[in-house]
């Protein structure tokens, strides 16, 4: 059951009957078995992976993305779960993690300008109770993002005809 | 001018070379004619070869090649079919299976020695069955029955003369897996008749259906039993040119010494990319065998939802459906069909008079490629059926 997760996290657009065939399941089992997990939670959503560097210029949006890092002062019974909670629902704020190393929260931001990126922090993220300093990181370029490369894949070598 | 060789201006050139040359002249291929994996050798494994690269790894290695190498082939063949090497004496790397093949057989032959060859098999076993002097008996297998080789049919091909068999399994072209029983006869035959065994394991990691059973595992072949293997399959590692040998040391040390005069060793840097293939986390390669059974299954449902009769492909990355239904031969069927819509497969018969009536599709290739040659083949069936 778990291939079914992992041909979905790979191609969400695979039909119920091609992962059918694929895993040698009934398609009814497997439909059934994906029904339940969006039921559950467990599947999230279904979404494209967007290049927006390689989008028409006329299409694509100004966005800057930026990881900061944040320090915090724990409090008794929660640690930093109330604190991550809170910056977690800024809209502005794409991903948080809490991370070994010299600080305790990773925060991915994204905004319409560094501009804006930087208005949020000082203004939102920097004056949160027990926030004790933040730093920001800008990206400049995006290589790779969770296992899909940004780059022209390379051609096919092969001769089309070999033994 | 004196006449050139006659044994090898007499073998015709291979039956792929031709479509190979017309599919080369046009344009939108979806080609299932190939016989490499669709994958780039994983990240990692190149990442050896640079580094080795990197840091003048690029003399020549011992003969029989890098120990380490040879090691951790034994170790594999150990740990995985239970198989004992030893990577000192019966152990030795080749430029490929190609290479193995070639030695194997000049070693055990003498002029004239027979090689019972079960067909439809790969395009190079006869030929260099011939370049190394001996003469190729073919033996039909049937794709009413899987492909499986019949001992009786085997026996009635033996004579005097017969020296060794010569199998592949999983198969090239038809991706059928021996059964272990059919194998158990070969082993019989082979102790009846003192017969060598010669076998083409490149393809044992992909086998889909049921485990791969290694010829050298079973009771008595060991002593009699060339196995030959490499890395161009299951890591995607063609163009490295990789493979090896191992044979009891008598057999293994002749083949060392016609590759020391005729090779010198397979390429340094080749070598430590399998190291690293064979010592590294093998998730990758997991990950690519699954992913050549789940295509594998998309394309034979739907090889036989359009009507071609498919025989279960057990292993390797090949359908041989038949395509009797349509009424045209191989050849006609696969040159049609390349100039109408652009779609290569191999005809059967150049992998033997057996495989007359099939074509080899390889789905070595993304699904989505798999599923639009789907829909041409099929629109290609519908136009021949309505053209009286």
């Amino acid at each position: 059951m778990r291939e079914i997760l992992e041909l979905l996290e790979r191609d969400a657009r695979l039909s119920h009957d091609t992962i059918a065939t694929m895993t040698g399941r009934p398609v009814a089992e497997v439909s059934a078995a994906i029904a339940a997990w969006e039921a559950s939670g467990a599947i999230r959503r279904y979404k494209a992976v967007v290049d927006w560097d390689s989008v028409e210029e006329e299409l694509a949006s100004e966005t800057v993305t930026a990881f900061i890092d944040v320090s915090l002062a724990p409090a008794r019974g929660v640690g930093f779960d109330d604190v991550a909670a809170r910056i977690a629902r800024f809209d502005e704020v794409r991903s948080v993690y809490l991370v070994s190393g010299s600080h305790d929260l990773r925060c991915t931001v994204t905004g319409r300008s560094i501009r804006a990126v930087s208005d949020f922090v000082s203004q939102k993220l920097s004056t949160l109770d027990r926030v004790h300093s933040t730093a920001t990181h800008f990206v400049l370029k995006t290589y790779k993002r969770d296992g899909d490369a940004f780059a022209e894949p390379d051609p096919d070598h092969r001769l089309p005809v070999t033994p | 001018m004196k006449p050139l060789n006659s044994v090898i201006a007499a073998c015709p050139p291979s039956g792929i070379r031709r479509f190979f040359d017309i599919a080369a002249e046009m344009d939108d291929v979806i080609s299932l004619g190939v016989g490499e994996p669709d994958f780039v050798t994983p990240w990692r494994i190149r990442e050896a070869g640079i580094y080795g690269l990197e840091h003048g790894y690029t003399t020549y290695t011992s003969n029989a090649g890098l120990p380490r190498l040879r090691e951790l082939i034994c170790a594999e063949l150990s740990a995985r079919y239970g198989a004992n090497y030893s990577p000192a004496d019966e152990c030795l790397i080749t430029t490929g299976v190609s290479e193995g093949l070639d030695l194997a057989l000049r070693v055990l032959l003498n002029p004239g020695d027979e090689v019972i060859v079960p067909e439809p098999c790969y395009v190079a076993y006869e030929p260099c069955i011939a370049f190394a002097g001996g003469v190729p008996v073919r033996v039909p297998t049937r794709w009413e029955e899987d492909f499986a080789v019949d001992p009786t049919v085997v026996t009635a091909a033996i004579t005097s003369r017969t020296k060794a068999v010569l199998i592949g399994s999983p198969a090239n072209p038809t991706g059928a897996v021996q059964p272990r029983s059919a194998l158990q006869g070969l082993v019989r035959l082979a102790t009846e008749h003192d017969l060598y065994l010669i076998s083409d394991e490149i393809y044992d990691r992909l086998t889909y259906t049921g485990g791969h059973t290694c010829l050298g595992t079973l009771p008595g072949a060991r002593e009699r039993t060339v196995l030959l293997g490499g890395f161009s399959k299951a890591y995607a590692m063609t163009g490295w040119r990789v493979g090896w040998i191992c044979a009891p040391a008598a057999v293994a040390e002749l083949c060392v010494r016609v590759h020391q005069y005729t090779m010198l060793c397979a390429p340094h840097v080749s070598q430590l990319a399998a190291v690293e293939a064979l010592s590294g986390p093998g998730h990758d390669v997991d990950a690519m065998i699954a992913d050549y059974d789940r295509r594998r299954r998309v394309f034979v449902k739907g090889l036989r939802e359009i009507g071609l009769d498919c025989p279960e492909p057990g292993g390797a990355f090949y359908a041989f459906p038949s395509i009797r239904s349509s009424g045209l031969d191989s050849e006609s069927f696969a040159e049609q069909l390349l100039r109408a819509e652009n779609v290569a497969v191999v005809p059967g018969n150049v992998f033997g008079p057996s495989g007359e009536g099939h074509v080899r599709c390889s789905y070595a290739t993304a699904l989505p490629l798999l599923e639009e040659a789907l829909v041409r083949i099929d629109r290609f069936l519908r136009s021949i059926r309505h053209t009286p």
